[in-house]
């Protein structure tokens, strides 16, 4: 019997073994990885720093242990150059591996800003644990930070950074951080939160040059400001890594399309976490991976499972101010109903039958978050 | 008392406050908690919780 072959040992891919042997004990299983394959928390990527964690720290097991836990083959510092969806193979590094059914785990590519100087590629994106660890090289005897993106990674780091004694600089084209998540009166709060930890606010404007300067780079913004940095992060958003998918002739959109059941356009070939679009949902965090690898390793174990999605708040890593958002799905219209007092903002998106279709809570109204969520209907029922 | 940490996320039970959002009452042991319980930020199983060790200085 061929193999269930994974590429990928993110979050998703490890995720989807996991539950799978927890079904499944004996079939074959393969996952092939491009970095080194250590098992790792990814959220904790944004908040370990003032934790003073090393990337080794963060890595809570190694290859060896995830291939005794699996009871798998894993091929690190592997790279797969191709599918045949037809004769159901992979080729990696030259060698033609036959899968039984395949998982497409890729993940996402930091989006890179489309930035002039000659300092652009020296921009930093954290995206993995080897990302963590350059960062944290960087960061040795650096002082001045400037985050690029004011969205939930960078809004983390500027409150890690600051925290951990930088001197943090963020620079966002909207009038309030989280801007795609947040009612504007909970992101000025979020604002003046990290502003009184220490950052510094270039907002309405973006990063248009990074130069070498004598003593680190000189970022210049589309408003005329120039700030000196030791480190540039850049933050802005993740693509779906969907080329090795398209090259096979699999289909993708914004992500690699599959259906309620993670399936894609090829037979036996699978797609979740954050390269995947689900009935059109591209949803790269943590709660939507573990619902998808759940029904996923049912679907591999022969019980073929649909995803379902409940509403999934998402935890604002920033201590300097709590938040828990329940974004409203995309399509439902409506509108915010927002309050402010001393237990911090409490916003509650209604339509206009007065259903609740989404949150954001800050500070002690974050204690809210299980009973609201359960009034929420479902994101895929 | 102890404490249990996501080893995906990073959320934190302790034992002596509970969840009482979630009605789990502050002074529930890890093993009372029921098995279909998952972490509340990330939605990982109980069965993938580790144990931390408390610092005596907390």
């Amino acid at each position: 019997m061929h193999s269930i072959v994974i590429i990928g040992t993110g979050l998703a891919g490890y995720t989807t073994a996991r539950e799978l042997r927890k079904l499944d004990k004996d079939t074959p299983l393969t996952l092939v990885s491009a970095d080194d394959g250590r098992f790792y928390s990814k959220p904790m990527l944004s908040n370990a720093f003032a934790q003073g964690k090393t990337a080794e720290q963060l890595a809570t097991q190694d290859v060896a242990q995830m291939q005794a836990q699996l009871n798998a083959t894993i091929l690190a510092h592997t790279r797969v150059n191709s599918i045949d969806t037809a004769r159901h193979t992979v080729t990696c590094d030259g060698k033609t591996l036959p899968y039984s059914k395949l998982v497409l785990a890729l993940g996402a590519d930091p989006i890179r800003a489309p930035l002039a100087g000659d300092a652009a590629d020296q921009v930093l994106t954290v995206n993995d644990l080897a990302d963590y660890a350059r960062l944290r090289k960087a960061l040795e005897g650096a002082k001045r930070i400037v985050i690029i993106g004011a969205g939930l990674i960078g809004c983390e780091f500027a409150n890690d950074l600051c925290t951990a004694g930088f001197s943090v600089h963020v620079v966002d084209p909207n009038p309030a951080p989280l801007n795609r998540l947040l009612p504007e009166a909970a992101g000025a709060q979020l604002r003046a939160a990290l502003g009184r930890t220490g950052a510094e606010w270039h907002a309405n404007t973006k990063a248009v040059s990074v130069n070498r300067a004598h003593n680190g780079y000189l970022v210049t913004l589309a408003d005329g400001a120039a700030l000196e940095a030791d480190v540039v992060l850049s933050a802005i958003g993740l693509k779906p890594r969907v080329l090795l998918a398209q090259q096979a002739g699999i289909k993708i959109n914004r992500g690699i399309v599959t259906d309620r059941y993670l399936q894609t356009s090829a037979p036996d070939v699978y797609a979740l976490g954050d390269c995947a679009e689900v009935e059109g949902l591209v949803l790269p965090f943590v709660m939507p991976i573990m619902h998808a690898a759940r029904a996923l390793a049912r679907t591999l174990a022969g019980t073929p499972a649909p995803v379902v999605y409940p509403a999934m708040p998402v935890v604002v890593k920033t201590p300097a101010y709590p938040i828990v958002v329940s974004p409203p799905p995309a399509g439902i219209s409506g509108a915010w109903q927002v309050t402010e007092g001393e237990e911090g903002v409490r916003a509650l998106f209604y339509d206009a039958q007065q259903h609740l279709h989404g949150f954001a809570l800050t500070g002690k109204s974050t204690s809210e978050k299980a009973a609201l969520t359960q009034q929420i209907p479902p994101l895929l029922g | 008392m102890k404490k249990w940490q996501c080893v995906v996320c990073g959320f934190i039970y302790d034992e002596a406050k509970g969840l009482p959002e979630e009605g789990i009452a502050p002074g529930t042991r890890w093993g009372d908690i029921p098995e279909n319980w998952a972490c509340p930020d990330c939605g990982v199983a109980k069965s993938d919780f580790e144990m931390i060790e408390i610092s005596d200085a907390a």
